[in-house]
């Protein structure tokens, strides 16, 4: 049986060098820019065609934010290079972005994308969004049936560039513009001091600001 | 049987700045050219030509190993064969 593993929070990105519609591609090639990883089932499926447009249709929106895109499924590189030339025939979208030929599985099971209960072959729908180091910084993992939220990716991009670039945690159904949560003090001298600092408290564990 | 994909991993399909002669295609001219009587970091080259910096650092090590760029310290000049080829 092929052994799978799974990429943690906050550890380096698993290293591959992959065989891509745009050429011969390692990860160190995105080094210094953000990257939005995903797996999708089978080309010419039906979900996975709609959210290939999707991730195109947000792929200006990416860039503004010096994030790239990479997809990758369990097919051929022609399968793939005939898929998007069909979606751009058909639907009139071009694919912008590059995607992996994992024929050998490699990367899929360096990344805990098959999920055997799901599909023995396919990857299911993974999002990682690796940093500018190469470290990954969010996981998302949908089954087949469901296709993603392209909005929620542009969100939680946004929200990692939010913390890392202010130092502040972000709060539920957070989106850009609204206040962002300082986080908690961590002794009871920080707490105490918390509620004077002049941040909109409701309580010492729970402070917010406007950036 | 070679798979399709060993195909390709011998470079039929899979080289954008390479064609199967060995010459440089039209985007492997346009690195070539963009670093003709220069040297140049990935970036610098990217900002240059407009060319995503993933694609730009892939493309250099095609060129690279297709023996039409050196590589001296993290930047990127072309070798005599590059210069021979413009010519």
């Amino acid at each position: 049986m092929e052994a799978i593993s799974f990429p943690l929070l906050g550890r380096q990105a698993p290293d591959f060098e992959a065989v891509t519609t745009h050429g011969a591609l390692r990860l160190s090639d995105y080094k210094g820019t953000w990257l939005v990883l995903f797996s999708h089932p089978a080309d010419f499926t039906p979900v996975c065609t709609t959210e290939f447009m999707a991730f195109a249709e947000i792929y200006g929106e990416l860039k503004k934010r010096n994030t790239e895109l990479l997809g990758l499924s369990i097919d051929s590189v022609s399968s793939h290079i005939a898929w998007v030339r069909n979606i751009e025939e058909k639907m009139g979208i071009k694919i912008p972005f590059p995607i992996i030929a994992d024929l050998n599985k490699e990367i899929a099971l360096k990344y805990g994308m098959i999920h055997p209960d799901q599909s023995k072959t396919e990857t299911v729908r993974c999002v990682f969004v690796i940093d500018p180091e190469s470290k990954i910084r969010a996981i998302l993992y949908y089954p087949l049936t469901t296709g993603r939220n392209m909005q929620e990716i542009l969100r939680l991009i946004d929200a990692l560039q939010t913390t890392d670039k202010y130092k502040v945690a972000t709060p539920a159904n957070w989106k850009p513009g609204d206040p962002v949560v300082i986080p908690a003090p961590v002794t009871t001298e920080g707490a105490e001091e918390r509620l004077k600092e002049g941040y909109e408290c409701k309580e010492w564990y729970l402070c917010m600001k406007k950036l | 049987m070679v798979s399709l994909y060993e195909e390709a991993l011998g470079g039929t399909l899979f080289m954008p700045c390479i064609a199967p002669d060995g010459k440089p295609t039209s985007s492997g001219l346009e690195l070539i050219r963009a670093l003709k009587n220069v040297t140049l970091s990935p970036e610098e080259v990217s900002d240059l030509i407009g060319l995503p910096l993933y694609r730009t650092r892939s493309s250099l090590r095609e060129l690279k190993d297709s023996g039409y760029v050196e590589e001296v310290g993290g930047k990127y000049k072309l070798s005599k064969k590059a210069e021979a080829y413009l010519k």
